[in-house]
């Protein structure tokens, strides 16, 4: 349900960089721990970016996966379930390292000049 | 057709987290500790607040309240008897969504809030379990609010709300004796997720536990403290580290 406002969140963002290129594709880290739906996030990208650059541009999704950290033991690990504790230390020093990425990596736009060349005659 | 590839690497989040330091730096002037107060619908926010803030500026704590809701002035006008300063915020006309408060949402609010007549302010945000963990406001700390109707395994379900706070109040234990519910269970799961979060049982209703809670917050960082705290972490614009990095070589 958050997917609508990330959605928002993501189209300013690329806007932003886009500067009044059109945009055509959209790569962005989501952490596993955002708990976003990826179908969600999709439907509602293409609702909010009409009429803006970002229309029509397609959006891959790269996964980064919820990998903890033991500041004790310096174990490092993937959690597929959420539970935040060191089999050998406990949970006092659990960190998470990655998996709370929710960031706009890199876009791809037209060219302007390119595009004007390639513009029917 | 020539495509440019263009490097972001800027979290989405950033134009919120902006307003969010704009609003900071407005808590900071009238030194206002801010708490963000969350929950699902009906655990129990408001009848929280009824029980626990009465009196509290008696003991030296001036609280005030910003009431988040989607429609409606119910919330507020539950408060409204306690005598402290209550403002509400409707979400329906705000920015994007319904179902929480963002940084530009409270800063739309704070022109209609006294922070120069009180301590604590604590946002009331909308009832959602997972979006307002999303979007800072500002706020100094954050508190859950979950009730024992909800079922123990909440943590492990939500845990992207229950990592994002300080303080979890597990409320209506008074209905505990009527229900097949573990409670020990659901602290047990909170900590799963969130070993750092103080648990508070409390029942609003029954009042047990809610000097716990009022000791809470009297207890919170004031504002300069809290500030400084922050400054250290996120504040680099003075950091003589910081412009020697941006110094020319």
């Amino acid at each position: 349900m958050h997917e609508f406002d990330l959605s928002s969140a993501i189209v300013q963002t690329v806007n932003k960089h886009a500067d009044g290129r059109k945009v055509t594709h959209i790569t962005l880290q989501v952490g596993r721990l955002r708990q976003v739906v990826k179908d969600t996030l999709l439907f509602y990208l293409a609702i909010v970016g009409r009429d803006t650059p970002c229309e029509g541009a397609t959006l891959e999704i790269i996964d980064v996966p919820a990998v903890l950290v033991c500041n004790n033991c310096q174990n490092e690990w993937e959690i597929e379930i959420p539970a935040f504790i060191c089999g050998t230390c406990g949970p006092g020093a659990v960190e998470v390292k990655t998996g709370e990425e929710f960031m706009v990596e890199s876009i791809e736009v037209e060219d302007e000049e390119d595009a004007a060349c390639t513009a029917p005659r | 057709m020539h495509r440019t590839k263009v490097r972001v690497v800027e979290d989405a989040l950033d134009a919120n987290n902006t307003i969010a330091s704009a609003n900071r730096s407005d808590f900071d002037r009238s030194n206002v500790t801010v708490v963000n107060l969350m929950s699902a619908p009906g655990a129990g926010k408001t009848t929280l607040l009824e029980r626990s803030l009465e009196g509290l500026a008696e003991e030296g704590l001036r609280v005030g309240v910003l009431e988040g809701d989607v429609q409606g002035s119910f919330d507020a006008d539950r408060l409204s008897v306690l005598h402290i300063p209550v403002v509400q915020l409707n979400t329906d006309n705000g920015f994007g969504g319904e179902c929480h408060l963002d940084a530009n949402m409270v800063r739309s609010a704070l022109p209609a809030v006294p922070l120069d007549d009180m301590d604590v302010l604590i946002v009331e945000n909308v009832g959602n379990l997972v979006c307002p963990a999303e979007f800072r406001i500002g706020e100094d700390a954050r508190i859950m609010v979950c009730s024992v109707t909800e079922g123990e395994d909440k943590p492990l379900k939500y845990p992207l709300m229950f990592r994002a706070c300080e303080l979890v109040v597990i409320n209506k234990i008074d209905l505990l004796e009527h229900l097949d519910f573990d409670v020990d269970r659901l602290e047990a799961n909170i900590l799963q997720v969130n070993h750092h979060a103080k648990v508070i049982r409390v029942s609003a209703k029954t009042g047990e536990g809610v000097e716990e809670f009022r000791a809470w917050l009297q207890a919170l960082p004031s504002r300069p403290a809290a500030a400084a705290h922050e400054h250290d972490h996120h504040d680099h614009e003075h950091d003589d580290h910081a412009d020697h990095e941006h110094a020319p070589a």
